[in-house]
C-alpha cells in the first residue's frame, strides 16, 4: 500500500536519510528501531511531506512525493505530541476533522469514539496545559487516528512516558491500530517497544535500512554486525580478521568454564542481575545472572556458542 | 529595582502632563471637557481620530504581517539586515515623507481626479501604514522566528493547508506578539500629527492636531488641556479594555527547535516586492533628491552638511552628533527601564502588572505637546528643576521607547515555559538569579529589539523635543531638517536631503549594531 | 548578559548625566548678571560674531534657547509665567502680541535706542515690547511658470479664472503665514468672505503650513501651482541659495497681497536678570545686530540706521504700504474669523 523508493533526504552534505525502500501493506505495523540521529524522525517526516527529499512516495500507487502535507493520506504523530496549546483537547481531536471538512455532528461523535478509544472520556473539554504525560500522548493519539489516515507514522511516541504508562500503551497501541485497521511506521529507540507493536522490524543506521523482516527472525539473526550492536550484542572481542559479539544473558557461569575475569559492578535488575566483568586485558563485559557474585571476586564462565555471532 | 520604572514614569510624565493639565484647565476643572464634548465637532474630531487609527492598525497588519513570516523564515543575518533596513521610516521627519508622497502622487496622477490620494484619508492611511510597517515586521517577526514550528506542522499533516495551518495555529500562538504590536500601532496612530495635517489635508482634524491647534495656534490653553484629557481617557480606556481582552495568559509557547522549513519561495519574491513598493519607493525619491545638485548627480549637497548655513545653530553634522548621542541615552535609558518594567509585568503581583503594563504604554498615546508642556511647566523647581537641562530632550524620547522594550519583551518572557525556570531553581538558582540567567538571557533577544526601536524613535523624534527648550549647540537632526526646509532655495533644500539620507542610514546600521550584539543565535536556545 | 552590562552602562551615564558637570549651569540662577538668557522661537539665527561682540561690549554672555515656533512659543511663555525660563523673550510677532500683552509676560522697559526704529513698528504704547524686526507675508509667484505669462497684481487677480488651479496657501487654523494672509484679506479686500468663495471657486488650495505648500505644491519644490503665499524675502533667498547660481530670482510678489509681521523682543516678568535683560535689548537694536538680521532671519532690521545687505537689497521689493492691523483687533477677532474662514473655504 504505501510504497517508498530509494528516499534520500540531505542536509547540507549530510544524508539524513539515505537511498530507503520499503513497502507497508494494509493493517500492517512497522517498527523502525534505531539510537537517536540515525535519521529516523528524518525518515517519517519526509513521508508526510515535511521534508523535502529525492525518491519516490506513494500509497495505493499515487504517487505523493510532489504533494503537500495536506493532501497525502498520512497522520504523524509528533515526538512530543505537538498539541495546540491555545485548544482545548475536543478541539485537538477534532482539528483534521474540521480541515476536512466533517460536519459539526459527525466530527463530534467521531472525537467522541476516539476519546473513547484512547480510554480519554469525558476529557473534551480539558485545556492542554492540565494534561498528564500519558494523557497528552493519547490526546495526540487520538488527534492523528481522527482524520483516519491511511498511514499513521509514529515518532517516539511513547518516548517521554513512565515505565508503567509505557507498558500499558505498548499494550493498548496495536489494539487501537488494529481495530482502525491502520497501518503504522513505529519509529523507536527501545527493542521491547519495537517488537511488541511491529509486524515487522527495520533496522536503521546512518540513514540506512540496514535490515528489515519479522522482528524473531532479526533478533535472532542480524544481517551485520551494526544490526547486531543495535540489538543489544553488546559485548564483543576481534578474533584475527573476524568480530565476534554475543549478548549478556548468552554468559553462562561455569567454575570450568574457559574464560575469567574480575566481578568490577553488579546491579540489581528485578528478575536478574547485571554484573560487569574485566578480563586481565581490560576488556569489560557484560553479564546477565540470577545470583549475585560479589564484587572482587573472580568468576570463570563460558559462551554459549549457539548464541554467538561472528563478522568476517 | 521596582521603584526604578515608578520613579521614572511618575517624575517624567505622570507629574508633568497632571500638571500642565491641571494649570490648563484652570478653574474650569472637568466642566471644560464637557463643553468640548458638547460640541459635535470634537465629537466627530473623536470618532474620526478613532475610527483611522483602528483602519491604520487593521491594514498595517494586513500589509505586514506575511512580511514577518517571510522574515521569520530568514537566516539570522539575512532577518537582522531586514529589520534594520525597516526602521528607516521611523527616523524620517512627516514633512519630508510627505513631501515624497505628495511628489509620488503627482507623478502618477493620483493627486487629482477619480483615484486621488493626496488630501484624503487614504494618504493618511498609506502613510500609517508606511510608518508602522516596522512595528509589525519587527516585533511579530521576532516573535515568529522563536516560534515551534511542529504545531503548525502537526496541522498540515492533519489536512490543514498552508493558510488553514497558518490561520489556525500560527497565528493564535502569535496573538501575543500581535497584540502588542497592533497596541503600537494603534497609539502611533491615534497621536499621529504629521500625516494627518500635510497628507490628509486641511479637512481632516484628530485630538492630536487640535491639541496642537488650541495649545499653538489659539493659545488656548484650557482648551488644548480639555483636549488632552479627552485624548489621555480615550487611550486609558483602549489599553484598559485590551489590557482586559489579554487577561487570559497565553499557554507558554516551546521555543523552537526547528524552524518550519517549508516556507515558499515565492512569498519572499512578493513581500520583497511589496516591501520595496511601499518603503522603497518613497525613500528613493529623497535619495535621488539628496544627490541632485544644480550641475547634475553629485555629492554636493553632503560635503555641505559641514559647514554651517545661516539657518541653522550649528552644521548639520553637529545636529546629528547630536541626536546620535542623545540616542544612545534614550534607547540605554529605555532598555533599562523597560527591561525592569517587563520582569514585574510577567511575574509581579497582578495588581502591579496591570499598572505597570497601562503606565507605560501610556507616553505612546499622549500628545507631543501635553508632553513638551508639561516637563517644562512641571519640572521647575528644585530639586527637580530640569526643564532647561539639555538631558531632559533624551529622556523624553525614552518615554517612547520603553513600551517598545517592554512590549517585544514581554511576550518573549510570557513564552518560556515554565520548567526551564524550575529546572534553574532546582540547580540551585535563586529567584534573583533565575530573573538573571533565564529571562534576561532569554528577553535579551526583545530587549535589543526593542532598543533598536527605542533608538529609531529617539534619533527621528521631533514631537516633545521641538517644545522643549534647547541650546544652539543642543540642535537635533530633525530639529536641523525642520529648519532647512523652511528657507526657499534649492541648495537648503538639498542639504535637507542629504541630511535625511544620512538619517536613514545612521539608523539601520545602528539598529543592526544594536541588534547583532546579542551573542546567543535567535529562534535556538 | 550583554543586556544586563548595558543596564549599567545606562546607570552609569545616567549618574554621569545628572550629578555630573551641566554644560552650561542652570538659567535663571544668574544673579551676578554675567549671563542673560534669551528665549526665542527655531527660526531664530544670528552670527556667532554678533554674540561676542555684546560680551565684549557688556561683560554678559547671552544664553540661547530656542522652542518651537512663535505659537509653541508664546504659549510656553505663558505656561511658565511664575517661573520664566529665559530673561528676554524675542519673535513674538504683531498676531500674538495681545496675548502676550493680556497674559502680562513683559515687563516695561524703554530702551534708549528705540529712537531709531521706524515709528509704524512701535505698537505698544507702554513699551512692554521693542520692535526688532519686521517682515511681510505676501503671495509669490513663479514667474516663468504663470498663465499667459500674466502677473496678478492685486489680491482680487486672483480670483480671475486666468488662474484657476495656481494658487496654494496655508490653513490660518495651523500656519502663520497662513493667519497672516487671511489678515491680509479681510484688510485688503471689500469682501474678504466672497473673495475666499471665490478663491475656492477658483480651486486654491489648502496646505497644512508653509513646507508643504511651499515644497509640496509650489513649482519651487516639484509642484504644479505657480502661486503661493510666502515671504516678501523668499525671492533673494532663492536667488542665495540657488543650485546653480542665478542672477535674477525665479519668483516675484504680488504686493497688494502683503501683510506686516513685526516681531518683538520684551523683558520678561520675573527676569532673574532684568538689567542683563535691558543690556541685551539695547544691543538688539544697534547697528551690530541690526545689519546681522537680514542674512540670518530673511526679515527686515527695525532700525533705519541698519544698512542692508546689498545681496538683500538687489532681490527684495519692500511693499510700501502692506497691510496692517491693530493686535488688539486681531486677538479679538481671530477665532471667530478663523471659525468663518473653515466655514467658507473647508465647509
Amino acid at each position: 500500500m504505501l510504497r517508498v523508493d530509494a528516499l534520500t533526504v540531505r542536509f547540507g552534505g549530510v544524508r539524513a536519510v539515505d537511498n530507503v525502500s520499503f513497502e507497508l501493506a494494509e493493517g500492517e505495523r512497522l517498527a523502525v528501531l534505531g539510537s537517536s540521529g540515525c535519521g529516523k524522525s528524518t525518515l517519517l517526516r519526509a513521508i508526510a511531506g515535511l521534508e523535502a527529499g529525492d525518491g519516490t512516495v506513494s500509497v495505493d500507487g499515487t504517487d505523493l512525493t510532489h504533494a503537500a502535507p495536506d493532501h497525502r493520506p498520512i497522520g504523524l504523530m509528533f515526538q512530543d505530541h505537538a498539541l495546540f496549546p491555545h485548544r482545548t483537547v475536543e478541539q485537538n481531536v477534532a482539528f483534521g476533522l474540521r480541515m476536512a471538512g466533517e460536519a459539526d455532528r459527525a466530527r463530534t461523535r467521531r472525537v467522541r469514539e476516539m476519546l473513547a478509544l484512547v480510554g480519554l472520556e469525558g476529557f473534551g473539554g480539558r485545556e492542554i496545559a492540565t494534561l498528564s504525560g500519558g494523557e497528552a500522548q493519547r490526546v495526540a493519539l487520538a488527534r492523528a487516528l481522527a482524520p483516519a489516515p491511511k498511514v499513521l507514522l509514529l515518532d517516539e511516541p511513547l518516548g517521554s512516558l513512565d515505565r508503567h504508562r509505557r507498558e500499558r500503551l505498548i499494550d493498548e497501541l496495536p489494539d487501537v491500530l488494529q481495530e482502525t485497521g491502520t497501518a503504522a511506521i513505529h519509529v523507536t529507540h527501545d527493542h521491547d517497544e519495537a517488537f511488541a507493536i511491529g509486524d515487522r522490524l527495520a533496522v536503521m543506521h546512518a540513514g540506512k535500512l540496514l535490515q528489515v523482516g519479522p522482528p524473531g527472525e532479526v533478533w535472532e539473526a542480524p544481517t551485520s554486525i551494526t544490526v547486531a550492536r543495535v540489538l543489544g550484542h553488546t559485548n564483543e572481542i576481534v578474533d584475527g580478521s573476524a568480530t565476534v559479539v554475543w549478548r549478556a544473558d548468552a554468559m553462562i557461569v561455569d567454575p570450568t568454564g574457559p574464560h575469567e575475569a574480575t566481578v568490577d559492578r553488579v546491579q540489581f535488575r528485578g528478575t536478574s542481575h547485571a554484573a560487569r566483568l574485566r578480563t586481565s586485558d581490560g576488556r569489560m563485559l557484560r553479564f546477565l545472572l540470577d545470583d549475585p557474585p560479589t564484587v572482587g571476586d573472580d568468576v570463570r564462565f563460558r559462551i554459549d556458542p549457539a548464541r554467538v555471532l561472528r563478522f568476517d | 529595582m521596582v521603584l526604578l520604572p515608578i520613579m521614572f514614569i511618575g517624575l517624567f510624565f505622570l507629574f508633568p502632563v497632571g500638571t500642565v493639565v491641571g494649570r490648563g484647565l484652570g478653574g474650569e476643572g472637568l466642566d471644560a471637557v464637557g463643553e468640548l464634548m458638547r460640541s459635535s465637532r470634537q465629537r466627530s474630531v473623536l470618532w474620526f481620530t478613532f475610527w483611522q487609527a483602528v483602519v491604520s492598525t487593521v491594514l498595517t497588519l494586513a500589509v505586514a504581517l506575511p512580511a514577518a513570516a517571510t522574515v521569520g523564515g530568514l537566516s539570522d543575518r539575512a532577518r537582522r539586515v531586514v529589520r534594520s533596513l525597516v526602521t528607516v521610516p521611523f527616523v524620517l521627519p512627516t514633512v519630508v515623507v510627505a513631501g515624497a508622497f505628495d511628489e509620488l502622487f503627482f507623478a502618477t496622477g493620483l493627486d487629482s481626479g477619480a483615484f486621488r490620494l493626496r488630501h484624503t484619508v487614504w494618504a493618511i492611511l498609506i502613510a500609517h501604514i508606511f510608518f508602522n510597517y516596522a512595528v509589525v515586521v519587527r516585533v511579530v517577526g521576532t516573535a515568529w522566528a522563536g516560534l515551534d514550528g511542529r504545531q503548525a506542522e502537526a496541522a498540515r499533516v492533519l489536512g490543514a493547508s498552508r493558510w488553514w495551518a497558518w490561520r489556525e495555529v500560527t497565528l493564535p500562538l502569535l496573538r501575543p506578539a500581535i497584540s502588542s504590536a497592533s497596541a503600537i500601532v494603534f497609539l502611533f496612530s491615534f497621536t499621529s500629527f504629521g500625516a494627518v495635517l500635510i497628507l490628509g489635508g486641511p479637512r481632516r482634524a484628530t485630538l492630536e492636531t487640535e491639541i496642537y491647534r488650541y495649545a499653538v495656534s489659539r493659545t488656548d490653553l484650557t482648551g488644548a488641556a480639555a483636549l488632552a484629557v479627552v485624548q489621555l481617557a480615550a487611550v486609558l480606556a483602549l489599553v484598559a479594555v485590551s489590557t482586559w481582552l489579554e487577561r487570559r495568559r497565553p499557554a507558554p509557547i516551546r521555543m523552537a527547535r526547528s524552524t518550519p522549513t517549508l516556507r515558499s519561495r515565492s512569498g519572499r519574491w512578493i513581500n520583497a516586492v511589496v516591501a520595496s513598493a511601499l518603503l522603497g519607493v518613497p525613500l528613493a525619491v529623497l535619495v535621488e533628491r539628496s544627490f541632485s545638485t544644480g550641475t547634475g548627480y553629485g555629492l554636493g549637497h553632503y560635503e555641505a552638511l559641514g559647514t554651517r548655513v545661516r539657518q541653522l545653530p550649528a552644521p548639520a553634522t553637529t545636529a546629528l552628533w547630536n541626536s546620535v548621542h542623545y540616542a544612545v541615552l534614550a534607547t540605554a535609558l529605555a532598555v533599562l527601564i523597560g527591561v525592569v518594567a517587563s520582569v514585574v509585568v510577567v511575574h509581579g503581583r497582578s495588581g502591579w502588572r496591570r499598572l505597570f503594563d497601562l503606565g507605560l504604554t501610556l507616553p505612546l498615546g499622549t500628545s507631543a505637546v501635553t508632553i513638551g508642556f508639561g516637563m517644562l511647566v512641571a519640572l521647575d523647581e528644585p530639586p527637580v528643576d530640569f526643564r532647561t537641562r539639555w538631558w531632559i530632550i533624551p529622556v523624553a524620547h525614552a518615554l517612547v521607547g520603553v513600551p517598545f522594550v517592554v512590549r517585544t519583551m514581554v511576550p518573549l518572557l510570557r513564552s518560556i515555559d515554565p520548567s526551564i525556570r524550575e529546572a534553574a531553581a532546582v540547580l540551585g538558582a535563586s529567584r534573583r538569579r533565575i530573573r538573571r540567567e533565564i529571562d534576561l538571557v532569554i528577553g535579551a533577544r526583545g530587549a535589543l529589539v526593542g532598543g533598536g526601536f527605542a533608538f529609531a524613535v529617539s534619533l527621528g523624534e521631533f514631537g516633545a523635543t521641538s517644545f522643549l527648550p534647547r541650546r544652539p549647540d543642543d540642535v537635533t537632526a530633525p530639529v536641523a531638517l525642520f529648519r532647512l526646509l523652511s528657507t526657499p532655495g534649492d541648495l537648503l533644500r538639498g542639504q535637507a536631503m542629504a541630511l535625511a539620507v544620512v538619517l536613514m542610514v545612521l539608523v539601520s546600521v545602528s539598529v543592526f549594531v544594536i541588534e547583532s550584539s546579542h551573542g546567543t543565535t535567535e529562534g535556538s536556545l | 548578559m550583554k543586556t544586563l552590562s548595558l543596564s549599567l552602562l545606562a546607570v552609569v551615564v545616567l549618574t554621569a548625566a545628572c550629578g555630573g558637570e551641566d554644560r552650561a549651569g542652570e538659567f535663571g540662577s544668574d544673579p551676578g548678571g554675567t549671563t542673560v538668557t534669551l528665549m526665542t522661537h527655531d527660526s531664530f539665527a544670528i552670527s556667532d560674531s554678533v554674540w561676542e561682540a555684546f560680551t565684549a561690549e557688556t561683560g554678559v554672555t547671552v544664553e540661547l534657547l530656542q522652542v518651537g515656533d512663535a505659537g509653541a512659543m508664546v504659549s510656553e511663555a505663558i505656561l511658565t509665567k511664575d517661573a520664566p525660563i529665559a530673561d528676554v523673550i524675542f519673535g513674538v510677532d504683531n498676531t500674538f502680541l495681545q496675548r502676550g500683552l493680556d497674559a502680562a509676560l513683559f515687563q516695561p522697559y524703554e530702551s534708549p535706542n528705540l529712537d531709531r526704529v521706524f515709528d509704524e513698528l512701535k505698537l505698544d504704547d507702554d513699551n512692554r515690547v521693542t520692535p526688532i524686526s519686521f517682515g511681510d507675508v505676501c503671495v509669490n509667484y513663479w514667474i516663468d511658470a504663470l498663465p499667459g505669462a500674466a502677473v496678478p497684481t492685486t489680491l482680487e487677480d486672483l480670483t480671475n479664472e486666468r488662474y484657476a488651479g495656481q494658487l496654494v496657501v496655508q490653513s490660518p487654523e495651523t500656519s502663520s503665514p497662513g493667519l497672516a494672509f487671511l489678515l491680509a484679506t479681510i484688510v485688503g479686500t471689500d469682501d474678504w468672505e466672497q473673495f475666499w468663495a471665490n478663491l475656492v471657486a477658483n480651486d486654491v488650495s489648502i496646505a497644512a503650513g508653509w513646507e508643504d505648500a511651499y515644497y509640496g505644491e509650489f513649482i519651487a519644490g516639484g509642484g504644479e501651482r505657480s502661486i503661493v503665499v510666502s515671504y516678501a524675502s523668499s525671492p533673494p533667498a532663492e536667488v542665495i541659495f540657488a543650485d546653480p547660481p542665478i542672477d535674477v530670482a525665479p519668483t516675484g510678489v504680488l504686493l497688494d497681497s502683503c501683510f506686516r509681521q513685526i516681531e518683538f523682543a520684551g523683558v520678561l516678568a520675573g527676569a532673574a536678570n532684568p538689567s542683563g535683560a535691558a543690556a541685551l535689548i539695547d544691543f538688539m537694536l544697534t547697528d551690530t545686530f541690526q545689519e546681522d538680521v537680514p542674512l540670518n532671519m530673511f526679515v527686515f532690521p527695525a532700525s533705519q540706521s541698519a544698512a542692508l545687505p546689498p545681496e538683500f537689497v538687489e532681490h527684495t521689493t519692500v511693499p510700501i504700504a502692506p497691510h496692517i492691523m491693530d493686535p488688539a483687533e486681531i486677538e479679538a477677532n481671530r477665532d471667530a474669523w478663523v471659525d468663518r474662514w473653515v466655514e467658507i473655504v473647508l465647509g
